[in-house]
């Protein structure tokens, strides 16, 4: 099962190499991470998408926490949360297709970006299932390039 | 006051109740060196910087203390690499300085210039360059409240060339120490010790498994509480060697791979496991599903992701072994005797003593050297080892009556270790006999060290069980390799005699068995120097009994 865990660390040069020499070396497999800032300029926020059952998910969480620079894990799975991931597609466009591509677009609520001579770059943003459903509805015309951020998340309600 | 970086370090240092260090100077750590010239902490110069690391390991095994070593950047550092993975994998604590390029040149791949933060990453508790002298102190006193608290571990310390020439205002550091990533673990769930001591007053056949943990907290005499009050056979790991009087009834020696049979059966049959300090290596537990099939199993360790990584605990603690031992041993009632299960293991015993055979042409047997060593300095002195077969028989056939007397490289199995750890043993406890138990092959990879040894005067006994074969490797080819004897065979060597005498030391061959106790003696009596015994044995003798690789422990080779 996926694990989407949220993983505060010190906003430090090194520490994305530490997390990542830790998955590699432990042989756990990463699906997407993601690092950024965080309200506080002291502290990176990492979400981090894992695969593995439980046992594997428990030991990867408390291997994270040996870590010096670690400072809190979530494990959002556990918890209603929101998750968003943004999407870049470069699909094949001429003028036969366009409306039609518009029309998607339109659907799922995206943005045209960019517009080529026999091209359009769509913007999209939404959940990872959303994101997958974007882009296979784009697949039949062409896709020329894609490139997809990996998740953020953040729990729902009051709890930080 | 104005101090320069390196005059800051040495303070720091001090206020860490540092006294020695081991070290290899170069170019990037002349200012730390300049400023050592006259300080009072003590340095110990050795011949590789792989000897500076092994020996502040085993002083920092031998004291309970942080060890300290220092090496200049580039080739200095990464000579450091085995020796801290050795001490990664056995939990000692340790910080190691090394110099690195002035930070102008960093990135540039300057002259000696190497990323041993990078390096070291997967080897170390935590590591840090430095990046200011300004920082300085407040690393130094992070590093070693990271070596030495929880799990112990090594800490890197990295010192560019720059930032220990600075002349800033130095405020010596008061405050305590607050890592917001890194909590000391303090207190333990006390419902689950109550749930452990109820599983240990009930049980019939329990086991205690007890490991290095139990040293590294100090625990020797709260284990040894617990198995006296329920009457607990205990066994050790390599590691847990000298945790608990290989010498008390109690005792069932190591167990596992080369462990004694009676350790591993009691293991099969044991309804509770007490396993204390401790990480269910794959050397200890052999083929993981069969071990200790009919225990219910408590597991006491101050590293959380120790828990349920190797095997499922009924019991889980998690905190420090000696204070969870005081709480366990407070709800634990007197046990009068077991029986039936003691009379199952002394018949065990019986049957499958620990022996080994004798040798066809008349050669010295590797074991009996082990047993005089031991006879003869009655379980008083400090045995370092190096890996392979003198290690497993001295873990067998040497005796341990107190803790931090044995220093071996248990985790990584660093060839090399022992005659460098010997020299940071005896600088650590000159009052003690030190002895380096080591093989043909082992003692050639650190042989350079004698200089340090006869430069320092200590009267280190190095015993070299020289049967010109890697005796170990040979062993698995003898028995899983069909006897294809692939370049273990190094019989092409020098003569150690010589090369002691060539350093200034004593050297001594043993070839008859008549000779092996006179010459221990006279080694023995050494007071300024070291003493090198090249002792001649049975040249295939092998390491018995044995757990084939990923089998069960019940099932043994040899021995019977």
């Amino acid at each position: 099962m996926k694990h989407t865990l949220s993983v505060t660390v010190e906003n430090r040069p090194g520490v994305l190499t530490r997390v990542a020499t830790l998955f590699r070396r432990r042989g756990y497999n990463i699906e997407s991470l993601t690092v950024g800032a965080t309200e506080n300029p002291s502290i990176s926020r990492m979400t981090i998408v894992v695969e593995g059952d439980d046992r594997i998910i428990e030991q990867v969480s408390k291997q994270l926490y040996k870590l010096v620079d670690v400072i809190k894990i979530v494990d959002m799975t556990e918890e209603r949360f929101v998750e968003r991931e943004l999407v870049l597609i470069k699909v094949k466009a001429d003028n036969n297709v366009r409306a039609e591509i518009v029309q998607i677009v339109d659907i799922f609520r995206a943005r045209i970006v960019d517009i080529g001579r026999n091209t359009l770059i769509i913007e999209a943003t939404g959940d990872s299932r959303k994101i997958d459903a974007i882009e296979d509805s784009l697949k039949p015309f062409g896709i020329i390039e894609l490139v997809r951020t990996g998740k953020v998340a953040m729990v729902r309600g009051g709890k930080p | 006051m104005k101090m320069r970086g390196a005059e800051i370090l040495l303070d720091c240092l001090k206020k860490e109740g540092v006294d020695t260090i081991f070290g290899y100077p170069g170019g990037s750590v002349l200012p730390i060196y300049d400023a050592l010239f006259n300080s009072d902490i003590r340095h110990i110069l050795t011949r590789h910087e792989q000897g500076a690391v092994h020996a502040a390991d085993a002083y920092a095994r031998v004291t309970g203390k942080v060890g300290v070593c220092l090496a200049t950047s580039g080739p200095g550092a990464t000579n450091l690499v085995t020796g801290i993975a050795t001490a990664y994998m056995d939990s000692v604590p340790m910080v190691c300085l090394t110099g690195q390029v002035s930070t102008a040149l960093i990135g540039r791949d300057a002259f000696q210039e190497a990323d041993i933060t990078g390096i070291t990453l997967p080897i170390t508790k935590h590591n840090y360059m430095v990046e200011s002298t300004e920082e300085l102190a407040q690393v130094i006193k992070e590093a070693f409240y990271i070596a030495r608290t929880n799990r112990p571990g090594p800490v890197v310390v990295d010192l560019p060339k720059d930032i220990m020439e600075k002349v800033i205002e130095y405020q010596p550091i008061r405050d305590e120490i607050n890592i917001r990533g890194y909590r000391v673990m303090r207190g333990f769930n006390s419902g689950q010790v109550l749930a452990a001591a109820e599983l240990i007053n009930q049980a019939q056949r329990p086991v205690i498994y007890a490991g290095g943990g139990v040293i590294s907290s100090n625990a020797s005499a709260e284990l040894l509480q617990l198995a006296e009050t329920r009457k607990i056979p205990v066994t050790t790991t390599l590691m847990g060697l000298g945790g608990f009087p290989s010498t008390h009834y109690l005792s069932l020696g190591m167990l596992g791979m080369h462990g004694t049979r009676y350790a591993n059966y009691a293991i099969g049959e044991s309804d509770v496991l007490v396993a204390i300090g401790v990480r269910f290596d794959d050397r200890v537990t052999g083929k993981i599903d069969t071990f200790a099939p009919n225990a219910r199993i408590i597991h006491i360790d101050i590293d959380a992701a120790e828990i349920g990584k190797n095997v499922n605990v009924h019991v889980p603690i998690v905190g420090d072994v000696k204070e969870i031992l005081q709480a366990l041993n407070q709800k634990l009632k007197p046990q009068p005797e077991y029986g039936e299960w003691h009379q199952t293991i002394d018949r065990w015993k019986d049957e499958f003593p620990m022996r080994y055979g004798f040798s066809m042409e008349g050669r010295i047997m590797p074991q009996h050297v082990i047993e005089k060593i031991y006879e003869l300095t009655g379980g008083e002195a400090i045995i370092t080892t190096e890996v392979g077969q003198h290690q497993m028989w001295t873990a067998q056939f040497c005796k341990f009556k107190h803790p931090r007397t044995f220093v071996t490289s248990g985790g990584l199995g660093t060839m090399g270790f022992g005659f460098p750890a010997a020299i940071g043993a005896k600088i650590a406890r000159p009052d003690r006999p030190v002895v380096d138990i080591a093989g043909d092959g082992s003692i050639q990879m650190n042989i350079q060290e004698l200089g340090t040894a006869v430069q320092y005067k200590l009267p280190l006994v190095i015993c070299i069980l020289n049967n010109q074969f890697l005796g170990m490797v040979r062993q698995w080819q003898s028995l899983f390799y069909e006897g294809r004897y692939s370049f273990t065979d190094i019989s092409h060597q020098p003569d150690f005699v010589k090369v002691a005498e060539a350093y200034g030391a004593i050297g001594i061959r043993v070839t008859e068995m008549k000779d092996v106790e006179p010459a221990l003696k006279r080694a023995l009596e050494s007071t300024d120097c070291p003493v090198v015994i090249d002792f001649w044995v049975e040249r295939e003798a092998d390491v018995f009994p044995m757990v084939p690789p990923g089998g069960s422990l019940s099932n043994m080779l040899g021995g019977d």
